[in-house]
């Protein structure tokens, strides 16, 4: 995460960055204090908070989050300063001076619960019929502060009408606490801005601009807020009701795909830790679920990789041979957060926007195009799902132009917390099943498809295949075990130059239609760069604006969710950087593990293009089926 | 607009335009915070914060801006002593902003004014235009070399929660009026992130007389703990509403006889936020350290019912409160939920304990100065006035 410093939000809720020294042993830069009557140590500018988790005393939160600025407006936190008449929020207390705490005197425990009694008293809702329920922040609370009645009353009847007009996110804010996560979430986070608080006094709630349902403002469907919610005020918009009737309705063929990073998080559902991958126990259990068919997602990354990349040889080819006026840099299309971002907030760059579909799209149109030729099946009753970490996904395949097969090419999208659900309520505990596989024709992906999944993966996905084919050279000689190190991890943005050098391989076959010889690209440098959350997105396309660096790059990936997919706006909650430090490694080692690891040496792939998309990438059936085109939406709603 | 004569020893006593300007910039500037440390003077906007340590805070503090920022959103319920001041004494209040500038070192001062004041803008904006007309803004102000200071006028939008300053820094940068997290105080990260003094209307108008007589003559007056003289506006039932000026340290037995105050029952002291004193208590004396005031005091006589009164208190502060935190924007309500169920004869002893122990959790865990403050009138009137609130009333379970 780039530095807080920096954040758009207001002070009030903003850290209070007391700069912490190099060296804690210089003189001042470790200050004394007392927790408890314990005698600690810590560096100027640690927070109350951060002092007593360090040393394993808890104190409850709840508007605070570790992505998010502080807020201290929950004031669960509260604790005792010795000489402050006041009770002080721990979060949000940077310690600059030798002070006595205590964690849990009598005062301190009588306003937490007093606290604790006050949100729950305008909470509506019972836990027993709420999707957050045993996952819920004020529940665990109420749990922690032995509630077992309501002090001050409880709601009877929900206060605001849930708006679900959108197809991802449904605010249901009658069960609001007014943390304001999803506010500091949406602003910094994400810098997209469409929450905030509205009104005052006991009218405060958390709104759209002038309460418009979210359908209609500038949300970017992304469904980070989610992810950070404390309780059921925010949650995805969930199709599984009408996909269980497909599954039972004999007449339907239901077949779903299912994407990477599920899988590396779904265990968390079913309390395994964070980071454990069931890719193969879910296949049984989507099978015993009811579901007709298994396909892997990460087969159309591969074909993505393919349309994608052949996309960018054809703009560079464009620009340097032919000295055409092309959009450069590329931008990747597979993340619809991203997409829609882009749209609204930089639509005079959207002809820089791969034209690719994303891999969940490209599946859908060719199940009912590809698949149902091949298998005699009337598309018309295929029901297509797909297993995301997204809920913008649930936009996206909602999206208008998304039918090229002549139906809907993607009838639902479906978070990896729904599908928890669904196998829970099929009697199915996840971990306990054996291993089974996919199912043929999109069977077996690559793991450059696999690493989609995390920030980066397009990326490293794409240089892998593009360098093989540039330079002739296998992508294990030019990057050891073909891991491309600079485009992994977490920070916010990053960059990699990839020269090609003077020695270029042969073109291969399925490019053979497009580009003569690689003799153009001898001796230039491949630029590309990679940026997560939109936030940072933010900063490139300000960039490229303004002429700097990245304006010079070749190809950028970017992704909506902090982390990429696997800290999707449909994962299991909750989301930390620990949490998404661990699925990225599953997913990398995932790949490792992996005999095919490069999108074009997928057999399914290839034989795609063999038997279907006979003209080869980019060409006219690709264009018809695999590619889309986006709209200028811009920040003002009519 | 008629000029009322008033008098007092100290702010209505007599000053010439500009006077303590032209005393500051002949001074040293740690001489000037040493006469304002000598005379003890505490913030009069309610909260009493001595103003010397402020004002030393900012200007030890390292920063290519200062700011002076005066405080003018006068909210309180009951207050209406800085209307007077900006209306009859302006050359108090700005020359005591250009003597803090002078002192902490800031170029730009800002008078935040309550946006229900915006009849006095106009004149206000003459005003510094004649200041400026004079030196006694602007550039090299009267002939201080690279002395320079300039004062604009910024309107609030009616939120009472923007009195509290670093609500009001919010205000200023354009957010939601809402409290920041403290520590960090506005003398280190205020407007902008600068170091900012922010300070009600009345301390300036009073530094102006303290700069030119000095902090010795200044604490002759008032008690030891609450020096000098303070402006009250006292209104309700009394003959002679008005603000006044008196010494601290003055009883409020005293007080009501100089307003004319007859047959009263109680006086609320220190605003809706304030606390409510019984006839028994009325020999406790105005100060800091006794019944604490920024100006405001409310009287009530014998027909006052004082449920009513902490009803409509009450509803004030659940719609003021600015929601931000759990405790005063959930917590006012409960409490005025409970006036109501007293008011119908619908409660239990238990439950109106309950609220009261609540009211005494906001006290300590509320964000900032507004939910700490907003169960004082519960607590007190419940406490105080227990017999006529409760006479024949038992609740449900009757008696």
């Amino acid at each position: 995460m780039e530095s807080k410093e920096k954040l758009r939000a207001p002070i009030s809720q903003k850290p209070h960055v007391v700069e912490k020294p190099k060296d804690p042993s210089y003189i001042g830069g470790t200050i004394s204090i007392e927790i408890n009557e314990k005698k600690l140590s810590v560096p100027l500018g640690t927070t109350i908070l951060e002092a007593c988790k360090e040393y394993g005393i808890h104190v409850p939160t709840l508007c605070y989050h570790e992505d998010l600025c502080m807020a201290g407006v929950c004031r669960v936190c509260v604790v005792e300063v010795e000489g402050m008449r006041t009770l002080q929020a721990s979060c949000a207390f940077p310690i600059t001076a030798p002070i006595k705490i205590k964690t849990s005197t009598p005062m301190v425990r009588k306003a937490r619960r007093h606290i604790i009694d006050l949100m729950l008293s305008e909470h509506s809702g019972e836990c027993y019929s709420c999707i957050r329920n045993s996952n819920c922040e004020l529940q665990k609370l109420a749990k922690e502060y032995g509630v077992d009645h309501y002090t001050f009353g409880h709601v009877d009847k929900p206060r605001y009408e849930v708006d679900n007009s959108s197809y991802s996110v449904i605010r249901d804010m009658s069960k609001c606490v007014l943390c304001k996560r999803c506010v500091r979430t949406c602003i910094d986070l994400q810098e997209v801005g469409v929450l905030e608080s509205l009104d005052r006094g006991r009218e405060t709630h958390i709104g759209t601009f002038l309460d418009k349902p979210l359908s209609d403002v500038i949300c970017i469907n992304c469904g980070q807020c989610i992810n950070r919610c404390p309780t059921a005020a925010l949650r995805a918009n969930d199709p599984s009701d009408e996909i269980w009737n497909a599954i039972d309705d004999p007449n339907k063929h239901v077949v779903i795909q299912t994407a990477p990073s599920p899988r590396a998080a779904i265990g968390e559902e079913f309390g395994l830790p964070a980071g454990t991958s069931m890719t193969r126990q879910m296949n049984t259990a989507l099978k015993r679920i009811g579901f007709d068919r298994v396909f892997d997602t990460n087969t159309t990354a591969d074909l993505t990789i393919i349309e994608e990349g052949t996309e960018l040889v054809i703009r560079l080819y464009k620009a340097l041979v032919k000295k055409e006026q092309v959009s450069l840099p590329q931008f990747t299309s597979c993340s619809p957060g991203w997409v829609k971002y882009l749209e609204h907030y930089y639509p005079e760059y959207i002809d820089n926007l791969s034209s690719a579909k994303s891999p969940q799209q490209m599946f859908g149109a060719l199940i009912k195009t590809f698949y149902a030729e091949k298998t005699g099946i009337d598309p018309a009753n295929i029901v297509s799902v797909a297993v995301m970490p997204c809920s913008a996904k649930k936009f996206e395949c909602n999206r208008p132009e998304m039918n090229d097969s002549g139906y809907k090419d993607v009838d639902y999208g479906l978070t990896t917390r729904e599908l928890a659900q669904m196998i829970k309520e099929a009697g199915i505990h996840l971990p306990e099943m054996p291993k089974g596989d996919f199912d043929s024709p999109f069977g077996e992906a690559s793991g450059a498809g696999l690493i989609f999944g995390a920030t980066g993966g397009v990326m490293e996905a794409a240089i892998r295949s593009i360098v093989e084919f540039v330079t002739g050279k296998k992508a294990e000689d030019v990057f050891e075990k073909a891991n491309i190190i600079p485009l992994r991890g977490f920070d916010g943005i990053k960059y990699m130059e990839i020269p090609i050098g003077n020695e270029v391989g042969t073109v291969p076959d399925i490019l053979k239609h497009l580009v003569p010889d690689w003799n153009w690209l001898k001796g230039a440098t491949l630029k590309v760069a990679v940026a997560h959350g939109t936030a940072n997105a933010k900063k490139i396309m300000d960039d490229i604006k303004a002429g700097g660096k990245f304006s010079e790059c070749h190809f950028i990936e970017f992704m909506a969710c902090p982390g990429g997919c696997l800290g999707g706006g449909g994962q299991p909650i909750p989301t930390t950087p620990e949490i998404r430090k661990k699925r990225a490694q599953a997913i990398y080692a995932e790949d490792e593990s992996l005999v095919v690891r490069k999108s074009h040496e997928n057999p399914y792939v290839i034989r795609l293009y063999e038997e279907f998309l006979k003209e080869g990438p980019c060409g006219h059936k690709s264009h018809k089926l695999l590619h889309t085109h986006y709209i200028k939406r811009g920040r003002y709603i009519a | 607009m008629k000029k009322i004569e008033r008098k007092g020893e100290v702010i209505f006593s007599s000053y010439k335009r500009g006077e303590a300007i032209h005393k500051a910039i002949s001074m040293k500037r740690e001489d000037i915070l040493f006469e304002i440390r000598e005379s003890k003077l505490k913030g009069r906007g309610g909260a009493g914060f001595p103003t010397s340590t402020k004002w030393m805070l900012v200007s030890a503090a390292q920063a290519d801006q200062k700011y002076i920022v005066c405080n003018a959103d006068e909210g309180e319920p009951g207050t209406f002593k800085d209307r007077v001041l900006l209306l009859e004494y302006p050359e108090l209040v700005f020359d005591g902003m250009v003597v803090a500038a002078y002192t902490i070192g800031a170029k730009n001062g800002i008078v935040y004014l309550r946006g229900e004041y915006e009849y006095m803008l106009n004149s206000l904006e003459g005003y510094l235009d004649e200041m400026r007309k004079d030196n006694l803004l602007g550039k090299n102000i009267c002939g201080k070399e690279g002395f320079d200071f300039d004062i604009i006028i910024r309107l609030g939008s009616g939120a009472y929660v923007c009195g509290e300053e670093t609500a009001l820094i919010e205000s200023l940068e354009g957010n939601r009026g809402e409290a920041r997290n403290r520590p960090p105080y506005p003398v280190n990260t205020g407007f902008m992130g600068k170091p900012t003094t922010v300070n009600n209307v009345e301390t300036f108008a009073v530094v102006s007389h303290i700069v030119i007589k000095g902090g010795e003559w200044y604490k002759k007056l008032g008690t030891d703990k609450s020096t000098g003289s303070k402006l009250f506006s006292v209104s309700g039932d009394c003959d002679k509403p008005g603000v006044y000026e008196l010494p601290w340290g003055t009883k409020i037995s005293e007080l009501l006889e100089i307003v004319g105050a007859k047959n009263t029952k109680a006086v609320q002291v220190g605003g809706a936020s304030g606390i409510c004193i019984p006839k028994s208590q009325f020999d406790r004396t105005l100060a800091y350290e006794d019944a604490t005031t920024g100006g405001s005091i409310m009287i009530f006589n014998e027909e006052r019912d004082l449920l009513h009164v902490l009803k409509n208190f009450m509803e004030f502060f659940v719609e003021e409160s600015c929601g931000q935190c759990t405790p005063c924007r959930i917590g006012n309500v409960k409490l005025l939920e409970g006036v109501e169920m007293i008011e119908k004869g619908k409660f239990t002893f238990h439950h109106i304990n309950n609220l009261k122990e609540l009211g005494k959790s906001m006290q300590v865990a509320s964000k900032c100065g507004l939910g700490q403050s907003s169960p004082n009138p519960f607590i007190s009137i419940l406490e105080n006035f227990r017999e006529e609130i409760f006479n024949g009333n038992g609740g449900i379970h009757g008696k």
